[in-house]
Parts: C-alpha cells; sequence; structure tokens
C-alpha cells in the first residue's frame, strides 16, 4: 500500500498513465476467528480508534467490524461543523483536543480530509443568547480557546450575505467567533482512517452486524455474534452511535441515551458565495457551503425517539424558515437532498468515553448532534482508554458514572439547546 | 410527519402533539431509601427501545391530555395508543412492517 503514497510527485505520475494504475485504498477483509481488539461501528470514531490503536499502541490484531458500508452512518449524514467553544473546561479540553488533532490529519493519514479553518460563527438574537455567548468567550479563553466576540456589524464584515436588520423576528445582536473552527470532507475523514488503518494491518468488514456479546465465566468480555460468524476478541470498543443502546443491550449494560433523528438537506451547487459556518442555535439554522458549490444545512432534531433515519419536513421547514430570514440571498435557491441521520443523546448532551461495568468492554458514545467536529480527538481517546484499560486524563470525566455521581457537564443547560 | 392517534379525538397531525419520552417510569415512592446508582437509573437510564416502544405523547395543541403509545421504532408505525392508567396492550401480532 505505500506504494500509493499520495503526494504531488505521484499524481503527476498517475496522471500520465491516465489514472488508470490506482488500487483500492484499503482491504475488505473477511472476518478472522480472533483478534486482539475488535471495534463496532465502521464510522470516523471507529475506525479512527482502530487506526490509533495501531498507530501508536500497537495492540496486535484488530478490527472494525460494521453493519452496513464504512462511513455511512452519521459521519456520512451530518454537516460537517468542526469547533471547540463550549463553556466546560472539561468539553473545552475534549473538543480541542480533537481541533489541535484536526489540524495536522490530512498530513498525518496523507490523506486530504478538506480541513478548512475557515470560522464558525455563532450568532445571538436575543438578550440571553448575547449573555451565554460572552460567558462562553470568557470561559473559553480562560481555557486557552480561541473564540471572541463580535458586533452585528462585524458579524456581518465577517459574513457578508447575513442580515443585520433590526426589524426581523430574531434580529442579530452580535455572534461569537471561532477561527480556528471550520469544516471538513465527511468521506475522506472515514476513507483515509480506513486507508491509514488497513495500510498498519487492520482489518475492516463491512455487512458485518453484532447480534451477541459473548462472555466468559467471570463475566469478561470474550467475542462477539456477528451476521458472519462468531469472532473471539480480547477486547471489544463500541462506537455505533444511535444502535449503541442496541448493541450494549447484548451484554445487558443500560445507558443514559436517547437515539433522535437529526436531519440535513443540501441545495444546489453554485459558485463560492459564502465564506465560513454560520450557526444559530435559538432558531435552529446551520449553514456552510461546500467545496463542490451546495449550500450544506442542519436541522434540529425530531421530537421522538427513532431508528429510521429520516424525519419529517415541518423540522427542515422551521429550519429553512430561519435562513431564509438571516440570509435573504437563499430564498431562491432549491433544495436538492435531505436525510436523517440516528443520534445518541445524554442528559447533558456531553459523550461518554469509557469502560462500561463488563471487563474487556469498552463505549464511545453520546456525542447527540455534535460527534463529527469529535472524530479525531474521540477516535484517539477511546484508543488510549481501550489500549491502558482505563481513561487519558482529558476523557477522564466523560463516564457512565457521573450520572450517578451527579458529575454532569451540562453542556444542555449551557446551551439550552441541541448541539 | 407522523399522524398520531390520539385515543380521546382520533388521528391527529403530529405538529399538535409533544413528545413525553418513555412510559411507565414509575417515581419511586420515597426517593430518600435510594441508593445513587437506583435514583440514576429513575432519572436517566433509558431502555432506548429498537423496536416497539411504549411512550409518552401529549396533545397540546388539540384536547391538553397525555396518553401513552406504542410505536415500532424501526419503522415509526403506531401499533396502540391508550390513556393513561390504563395497562399497555398486547403488541399486536404479526409483521407490523
Amino acid at each position: 500500500m505505500s506504494k500509493q503514497r499520495f503526494s504531488a510527485l505521484s499524481l503527476f505520475r498517475r496522471a500520465l498513465g491516465g489514472h488508470r494504475s490506482w488500487e483500492p485504498q484499503w482491504r475488505k477483509s473477511e472476518p478472522q476467528p480472533a483478534y486482539d481488539v475488535v471495534i463496532v461501528g465502521g464510522g470516523g470514531h471507529g475506525l479512527g480508534a482502530a487506526y490509533y490503536l495501531a498507530a501508536e499502541h500497537r495492540v496486535g490484531r484488530i478490527a472494525v467490524v460494521e453493519k452496513g458500508w464504512i462511513g455511512g452512518g452519521n459521519t456520512g449524514r451530518n454537516t460537517t461543523i468542526i469547533r471547540s467553544n463550549y463553556l466546560f473546561a472539561e468539553s473545552a479540553a475534549l473538543y480541542d483536543h480533537s481541533v489541535k488533532l484536526w489540524e495536522g490529519l490530512s498530513q498525518v493519514l496523507n490523506y486530504n480530509v478538506m480541513f478548512s479553518q475557515r470560522g464558525v460563527m455563532m450568532l445571538a438574537h436575543t438578550v440571553h443568547d448575547v449573555q451565554v455567548f460572552k460567558r462562553h468567550v470568557h470561559a473559553n479563553r480562560c481555557s486557552g480557546v480561541d473564540n471572541e466576540w463580535l458586533t452585528p456589524e462585524e458579524a456581518k464584515a465577517f459574513c457578508p450575505p447575513l442580515n443585520i436588520d433590526p426589524d426581523i423576528r430574531y434580529p442579530v445582536l452580535g455572534a461569537a467567533l471561532q477561527r480556528r473552527g471550520g469544516t471538513a470532507r465527511h468521506d475522506a475523514v472515514a476513507w483515509g482512517y480506513a486507508r491509514a488503518a488497513s495500510e498498519l494491518g487492520v482489518d475492516i468488514i463491512e455487512n458485518c452486524e453484532v447480534t451477541g456479546i459473548r462472555r466468559d465465566a467471570q463475566g469478561r468480555v470474550e467475542g462477539l455474534e456477528t451476521t458472519r460468524g462468531s469472532i473471539r476478541a480480547g477486547k471489544v470498543g463500541v462506537s455505533a452511535a444511535g444502535n449503541t443502546s442496541a448493541v450494549l443491550a447484548l451484554a445487558g449494560v443500560r445507558l443514559p441515551l436517547e437515539s433522535y433523528p437529526l436531519q440535513a438537506l443540501v441545495s444546489e451547487p453554485v459558485k463560492p458565495i459564502f465564506p465560513c459556518v454560520a450557526m444559530s442555535n435559538t432558531i435552529h439554522a446551520y449553514v456552510s457551503q461546500s467545496d463542490k458549490g451546495e449550500l450544506v444545512i442542519g436541522a434540529g432534531t425530531d421530537a421522538y425517539t427513532s431508528y429510521t433515519q429520516r424525519g419529517a419536513l415541518h423540522i427542515n421547514m422551521h429550519t429553512l424558515d430561519a435562513i431564509c430570514e438571516l440570509f435573504p440571498m437563499f430564498r431562491r435557491m432549491r433544495m436538492m437532498r435531505n436525510w436523517g441521520g440516528i443520534v445518541d443523546v445524554t442528559p447533558d448532551r456531553s459523550p461518554i468515553i469509557a469502560k462500561t461495568p463488563v471487563p474487556g468492554l469498552y463505549v464511545n458514545c453520546g456525542w447527540g448532534t455534535g460527534g463529527f467536529k469529535a472524530t479525531p480527538g474521540s477516535a484517539h481517546l477511546f484508543a488510549w482508554t481501550i489500549a491502558h484499560d482505563e481513561p487519558h486524563p482529558i476523557n477522564a470525566p466523560f463516564t457512565i458514572e457521573r450520572f450517578r455521581d451527579g458529575h454532569l457537564i451540562d453542556e444542555a443547560a449551557a446551551a439550552a439547546v441541541a448541539h | 410527519m407522523l399522524l398520531i392517534p390520539c385515543p380521546h379525538c382520533g388521528e391527529r397531525p403530529e405538529i399538535e402533539f409533544t413528545y413525553g419520552g418513555e412510559a411507565h417510569l414509575v417515581r419511586p415512592a420515597d426517593p430518600s431509601t435510594l441508593d445513587d446508582a437506583a435514583w440514576a437509573d429513575y432519572l436517566y437510564m433509558r431502555s432506548n427501545t429498537k423496536g416497539v416502544h411504549a411512550e409518552r405523547w401529549r396533545h397540546a395543541r388539540g384536547c391538553g391530555r397525555f396518553f401513552n403509545a406504542l410505536r415500532d421504532t424501526t419503522t415509526d408505525q403506531f401499533l396502540a395508543s391508550y390513556r393513561i392508567g390504563e395497562p399497555k396492550p398486547a403488541i399486536p401480532t404479526g409483521d407490523p412492517r
């Protein structure tokens, strides 16, 4: 595989050959009888964890089992927003760990994940928003995370399509801007990790759904039952997003999770017109422009738990109403596609990266509506947790037991909405 | 958009309703006697069922009343709805899909 490293020279050489000499970027594997670590879930978080286990911890034989195709779940269904301006020190450290890894990820993986630090601007529409966002700005400064306050005029200078008229239904009273925030190419993240992990010997097994978790007489995990047969495993890391409750129920573990549909949509592609990521938590509008030219728009969650990967149109309409008022030039744009993903939401809207009560079983879940931004950091810390059988200091607060012990990291209360 | 069968008013569009989460979670009679794990289990742990889920809805923009319903979370199809206080009905047989 190393022959296929990407560089300007290799691209030029392959171009001379009409690009006919490229080989698959990762191996499609058959399940082997036994592995040291099996990761359940072939999204960015799971593939990344497998990569870091192989690259940094050298734990032996590693497999990723995925019930569908890699990157086909929430990794391929999100709006690719990356930022780390969370309120609490624990969260800011966690998400900023991720942003720092994003900054070098294309070089580390030798795969262009198209990370673009174009800035994430969060709009404030009410006095409450202004107070909360300024509190975030100050808290972030104490945590060493960049975040700055913009007046409406400064916000419009940063993002010219923005409507700052004072007489709209939810006028813009200011904005919090994280300049290091931005977007990345979602598929490239899954593919880049898959390629790098495969190169290090990780088996990536698609169309392989876990149907049982086998445990020995002491209760320790000893393997998995799957739709492609039994696999023995020394350790199992579950990184299954919306399906985490169902997978861990196979081992009798209950979690503080509920799975909701979260929808997104894209417009027809147009020339570059939108320079940043704009978010409005208050009126549920999240918009950026992909390099392909489509507006990528995130809507809110549906009201009810579901595993259907679809939601109701009125949720999207609500978001489009907000977008049309904030960015009037989009009023006549046509939307091309919409879809839903199933997000696993915790009561405090903070994730869980932790050991479970079952020895040898680990879980990375609860990323809710904002997991993509955390992909490299989450994967890196999950790999550490599995390899050391104890959490890294950054994810040590993100346990299941925090709900029992009252140590919530309550980003839900901090933002008062999904994020 | 879901069509939700209110047991008082009949089928109405989803926007008339608010969701009340998992049904039949009973608040412990005397929380002070519980240990932290049992109290956290009541407050935070959820079955998050993939399949037939018993859940509360409120017909907020209709009769205003809470009720319970059975819905298959893999299809979003409602299988039954019933008034608060009534027992959970047996899951209708046959493949709802």
